[in-house]
């Protein structure tokens, strides 16, 4: 198979920078951490009110400026809602669907993740800035899906 | 011998006879449809981008969700096949000397019943009863005629897919050792990986029937919805394939030029086919369930897709400097004065074309975990579709109407016509920036995709994206009227231009181009590595998801 020169340039170069992109991404998100959520517990779906932990909802403190918030997502609402936190806390979130797939998103954080019914999705987020943040659901799930919202305050 | 020998005096007969009447109905009737429902989903796309603007409030007997899923799968199932199968088809006659009688039959079966599906997809959807949208993500239960519809629909892809094996399979018994001609080539790619990506989804689908009908109590979520992302990224990249053999065969005949080497462009069809199907599951990046050495390998696989696009890039920008400076264009970049910008069939490839140097670069930085994880449901991507399939394809697609819709119908492309269609496609160019664009850029911002118009509360920071939302109502408006002024000059060129010869524009290789290997024909082998490559993907997910999963979820209807 016959090659033009300026080809095999324009290959090398295009395999060698999908291979650093794949490196780096692989290194950011073993040795930094900064892997998608990915959590693997699942849960009966139909049962979430008598599991642990989602039958009782809340924040709780675990440690210096850092919080638990175990969180039950629902049409078209979160259990908890509006949070509050001082600047600086991090936060773990413990999610899980009491009916359909919805979407966790707190707008202007890079926490991000899906919520299906049956799994017990985790979150952490570190809230610096004070301010209101907006919580909402980015997966379409029913009629009142634009409404579903909520806000984490951090003073 | 015979029969070759008649099949080369078949061809030569039809080239010289233009277009065979009866194939030529057969692409005609599927482009007709392919453009009516442009319309319609056009005008559907109008009222979402109106709406989300805070511009247009919805009636309650046609809300927003329900136009956002009528909208999806008009534009991303029923626009996009019924085009895809009328132009391969038209190819498919033109290059192997006429479709088989059976062929023909297989065809029009397959139409009839991609627009009984169509009708029975459509029926529930407005009687508020599939609110799905295009993704049918369970636990969400739509009525069971809305799945049945789709198996419809599937098996009328299928029956597609079926009718031109037969007819590249007819061609190669008859010219034994001999390369299937590029287009057909092309059919054929796009055909395995249709006919294979349609397999998942099927089998999801046939599951969820017996659910919404009630025989089932509960259903697997997970594996619904990894099943339909092997088929959802697939289908996108089918109409990509589908434009990119547009931008291999037919511009480089446009511009008066030769086709880039034979052998890499097989190599690329080759190399799309094989790796595409797994490239679904980075819609999941940020799914439970799935752990992360998988999620990592998954990465990897969908980069992979990347590599021959890189080499389509490289080829189609050769052939067009090549071309421009035989032609006696000069200077670094100064030899694109050459190109023949008037002509709407090059315009509107070109851009398809370049709009892919973006929207492929988007789509490389979603498919990584960190950057989905900032994207992923935003608006973003419905920026990065529009991009992709609403300028690289649909502009490929337009572009190919004004020499496919006068060659099939008898009739040619008028100066009116080439300009209408010059203006058409900077109006859609121009539209698709600005809604795109705003799109993209709200995106990062969290503006989430499928909502309707909402200040969630009046929190300042829903409220700090309405101008954003403006900027895509210009651009929705924009594009409606690139809708309107294509659909017309379709219409026109089919039955209204005057009538005449046009060709099938299919680029000859370079003189002394080197022989492309045989291997490239051996599709066994590479349907094996493809399946190969969907186990080592699938696999392991989906066995997690069904022996180490939860307990099934009962239905919702949530809408």
């Amino acid at each position: 198979m016959k090659m033009h020169k300026d080809e095999k340039i324009w290959l090398a170069l295009s395999f060698s920078i999908m291979m650093i992109f794949m490196l780096i991404t692989g290194y950011q998100a073993v040795a930094e951490g900064m892997e998608p959520p990915s959590n693997t517990d699942y849960i009966d779906p139909q049962k979430v009110d008598q599991t642990a932990p989602f039958d009782k909802p809340g924040i709780k403190q675990i440690g210096d400026k850092e919080y638990e918030v175990v969180m039950t997502m629902q049409v078209f609402s979160f259990n908890p809602g509006n949070i509050e936190v001082p600047a600086g806390s991090t936060v773990h979130f413990i999610l899980t669907s009491k009916d359909v797939v919805h979407g966790f998103e707190i707008a202007e954080t890079n926490a991000n993740a899906m919520v299906m019914p049956g799994y017990i999705q985790k979150v952490t987020q570190k809230f610096d800035k004070p301010g209101s943040y907006l919580v909402l659901c980015n997966e379409y799930c029913g009629a009142g899906h634009q409404m579903m919202s909520t806000t984490i305050t951090v003073k | 011998m015979e029969t070759a020998i008649n099949q080369t005096f078949n061809t030569k007969v039809n080239n010289l006879l233009g277009v065979n009447k009866e194939d030529a109905k057969i692409s005609k009737t599927y482009l007709f449809v392919s453009f009516v429902i442009l319309l319609i989903g056009g005008f559907l796309g109008l009222a979402q981008g109106l709406n989300r603007a805070g511009l247009l409030e919805l009636p309650s007997w046609l809300n927003y969700y329900q136009i956002l899923t009528m909208h999806g799968v008009f534009m991303l199932l029923a626009f996009t096949t019924f085009f895809t199968f009328g132009y391969l088809y038209a190819g498919l006659s033109h290059e192997l000397g006429g479709l088989l009688p059976k062929v023909r039959k297989i065809v029009w079966t397959a139409f009839a019943a991609k627009i009984i599906g169509a009708v029975l997809v459509v029926i529930p959807i407005l009687m508020n009863e599939a609110s799905v949208m295009y993704t049918f993500y369970p636990p969400l239960k739509a009525h069971p005629m809305f799945y049945i519809g789709l198996v419809f629909f599937a098996v009328g892809m299928w029956l597609c897919n079926i009718g031109g094996f037969i007819q590249v399979a007819n061609w190669r018994k008859n010219n034994k050792g001999k390369h299937v001609p590029i287009f057909s080539y092309f059919a054929t790619g796009i055909n395995i990986l249709m006919f294979f990506a349609l397999i998942p989804v099927a089998i999801e689908v046939l599951t969820l029937i017996p659910w919404s009908i009630g025989w089932t109590k509960t259903v697997n979520v997970m594996v619904s919805r990894t099943l339909f992302w092997a088929f959802g990224h697939t289908l996108v990249n089918i109409w990509y394939l589908t434009a990119t053999s547009a931008w291999y065969v037919i511009a480089p005949k446009l511009i008066g030029g030769k086709r880039w080497s034979d052998t890499l462009t097989r190599v690329v069809i080759i190399a799309l086919v094989i790796m595409n199907i797994t490239g679904g599951f980075h819609h999941q990046i940020i799914d439970p369930g799935i752990s992360l050495p998988v999620k990592m390998m998954h990465v990897f696989m969908s980069l992979a897709i990347g590599f021959p696009s890189l080499m389509t890039a490289f080829a189609m920008f050769a052939v067009f400097e090549k071309t421009a400076r035989k032609q006696g264009g000069k200077g670094l970049i100064g030899w694109y004065k050459k190109m023949p910008w008037g002509d709407v069939r090059f315009l509107a490839l070109f851009i398809s074309m370049a709009s892919f140097i973006p929207a492929g670069a988007g789509g490389i930085a979603q498919t990584t975990n960190q950057l989905d994880t900032v994207v992923h449901n935003t608006m973003w991507i419905v920026g990065h579709f529009h991009l992709t399939l609403g300028v690289t394809v649909a502009l490929a697609f337009f572009g190919i109407s004004y020499w496919l819709v006068p060659y099939i119908s008898g009739r040619v492309l008028t100066p009116k016509i080439n300009k209408l269609g010059v203006i058409q496609t900077w109006i859609w160019t121009i539209g698709m920036i600005f809604m795109s664009g705003s799109m993209h850029t709200v995106g990062l911002f969290g503006s989430p995709r499928r909502t309707s118009y909402t200040t969630y509360g009046d929190h300042a920071t829903a409220l700090s994206w309405d101008p954003y939302m403006m900027a895509l109502a210009i651009g929705g408006t924009l594009l409606i009227i690139g809708v309107i002024l294509q659909v017309y000059a379709v219409i026109n060129m089919m039955f209204f231009a005057p009538k005449g010869e046009t060709e099938f524009p299919i680029a000859d290789v370079e003189e002394n181009a080197s022989p492309t290997p045989y291997w490239t024909e051996r599709w066994g082998i590479w349907i094996i590595v493809m399946l190969i490559v969907v186990a080592m993907a699938y696999v392991i997910p989906l066995s997690e998801f069904i022996l180490n999963g939860p307990p099934g979820s009962p239905g919702f209807k949530t809408w």
